[in-house]
């Protein structure tokens, strides 16, 4: 059978393939590392300025946002992002730089108009189903605690 | 009839691409072809305050030196015809600003180089111009904050990617003798083999290569033996081995004739994925690195065929596939002739 015939199958013959165990690999490790980083950062808070654990997760994700912003700034983190995939987007560095990378590329644009009104553009989609998903979960919540 | 047989153009009067210039960024000075750019710039601002107007620059001292090579002035030129893959085409618009006269404004998506050759040579062989000026230009962060994501975001791209080429060319074609004479030109249709991937426009546009290419075999009943090369713009390490395969079907083995100009402008450890895209990918090597070697008369003739992923974000979101297209554009090095 001919290659033009049946393109979008054999085309993938072609396609170089994504190396999934490599890729899971690096992003479990990344991930692992921010996450093992928060911990101790988290039990370095609690020590050293007695806060309560609450308290001290708040500031994790503070610093953990403060971080990766910068580093977005000084054009590290899509390098990072390009090696670790789903291991440094999904904690929430990834949401950071989400929102640093729209501001900082459409501050052309002005403030009003270029960084405020795109800087959710990217991170816009995980902060509404975020919300929805919370409040399903609440009534489920609800429901069963009510109910059982 | 200057139409030979479907869809190709023969330029009976002598039509000559007069002078040509190339302006790029940092990526691609250091790249292969790097010393063989006019103008090189290290940072991807290129001294401007934004990004549009670092393009926009490259445009327009891609265009100026152009003339510069030349001799001419921009009030010599008849026509200017010019784009570049921004919405509205701005480069190419804010750019005829900066030059007044008559102008034209293209949108092929990457195939624009050619296809404002294309168009240059027969207004040109026509007599509708004496002298025609051409340009295209691409940026990777312009590109990417239009068709992707913001230039910092740390997504994960697949190896399928293109790498946005930041540069732009000009070229000149006139009646006047040059070493370079552009003898046809092979216009595109619209295909679209049903590819949804606009993070792997080399399958998508490989088919459009093939159309065009074996369209021109046909029309001009030519052969790949007949050309030094057959250069494709764009199709980077994906599309290229398709298109190969597809005309193999078709009964034309390309072999060792095909180069790719996204193959060319990168070295392959420079990370840029399957290669180089974009409008300027296609200009900057044919202007800047194909011409020199034909100059050297290490090449006397060959098919450059721009190609062009038509598509947008928008069409993207909306679940539409990518349709893609490619002009082709003969140059032949006139012996014994400056």
């Amino acid at each position: 059978m001919k290659l033009r015939d049946h393109y979008q199958e054999a085309v993938k013959l072609f396609q170089p393939k994504p190396s999934y165990f490599f890729n899971s690999l690096k992003a479990f490790f990344v991930g692992g590392f921010i996450c093992a980083v928060g911990q101790a950062l988290q039990n370095l808070y609690i020590e050293i300025f007695t806060l309560h654990i609450s308290v001290a997760q708040q500031m994790v994700l503070g610093t953990f946002i403060l971080l990766a912003t910068l580093l977005t700034g000084m054009g590290v983190y899509d390098k990072i992002g390009q090696f670790a995939g789903a291991g440094s987007l999904i904690p929430i560095t990834g949401f950071a730089n989400s929102l640093a990378s729209a501001a900082i590329e459409h501050r052309s644009e002005g403030i009003v108009l270029g960084v405020a009104s795109n800087m959710f553009k990217v991170a816009g989609a995980v902060i509404v189903y975020s919300v929805v998903i919370a409040y399903i979960l609440g009534v489920i919540h609800y429901l069963f605690s009510t109910l059982f | 009839m200057k139409l030979v047989g479907k869809q190709t153009w023969i330029f009976e009067n002598e039509v000559y691409l007069q002078a040509a210039a190339t302006a790029v960024g940092p990526t691609e000075t250091e790249g292969p072809l790097g010393e063989q750019f006019d103008v090189t710039y290290q940072d991807l601002y290129c001294g401007e305050d934004t990004w549009e107007l670092a393009e926009r620059r490259l445009m327009k001292e891609a265009v100026q030196i152009c003339l510069t090579k030349a001799k001419l002035e921009i009030n010599d030129i008849d026509f200017f015809l010019a784009g570049d893959l921004l919405n509205q085409n701005v480069t190419a618009n804010y750019t005829a600003r900066d030059f007044p006269v008559p102008f034209l404004c293209m949108f092929g998506a990457c195939s624009t180089s050619m296809e404002t050759l294309a168009v240059a040579a027969a207004l040109v062989d026509g007599n509708f111009a004496r002298r025609v000026l051409t340009a295209t230009s691409s940026h990777n962060a312009t590109a990417e904050r239009q068709f992707r994501y913001p230039t910092e975001f740390g997504g994960q791209k697949p190896k399928s990617a293109t790498f946005t080429v930041t540069g732009a060319g000009a070229a000149l074609v006139s009646r006047e003798k040059s070493l370079f004479r552009i003898t046809a030109a092979t216009i595109g249709k619209v295909v679209d083999f049903g590819m949804y991937n606009p993070l792997d426009m080399g399958a998508a546009m490989a088919p459009a290569a093939a159309s065009t290419i074996r369209q021109h075999f046909q029309d001009l009943k030519t052969s790949p033996q007949d050309y030094d090369f057959i250069v494709t713009g764009d199709l980077s390490g994906v599309g290229s081995p398709i298109l190969r395969e597809l005309l193999r079907e078709e009964g034309y083995d390309l072999a060792d004739k095909h180069r790719d100009c996204g193959l060319l402008i990168y070295r392959t450890d420079q990370e840029v994925f399957a290669g180089g895209s974009g409008c300027a990918c296609c200009a900057v090597v044919t202007y800047g690195h194909l011409l020199k070697e034909m100059e050297k008369g290490n090449l006397r003739k060959i098919f450059v065929v721009a190609t062009g992923a038509l598509l947008s974000p928008t069409m993207m979101r909306q679940n539409e596939s990518i349709p893609a297209i490619a002009h082709g554009v003969v140059l032949e090095a006139v012996k014994g002739e400056k």
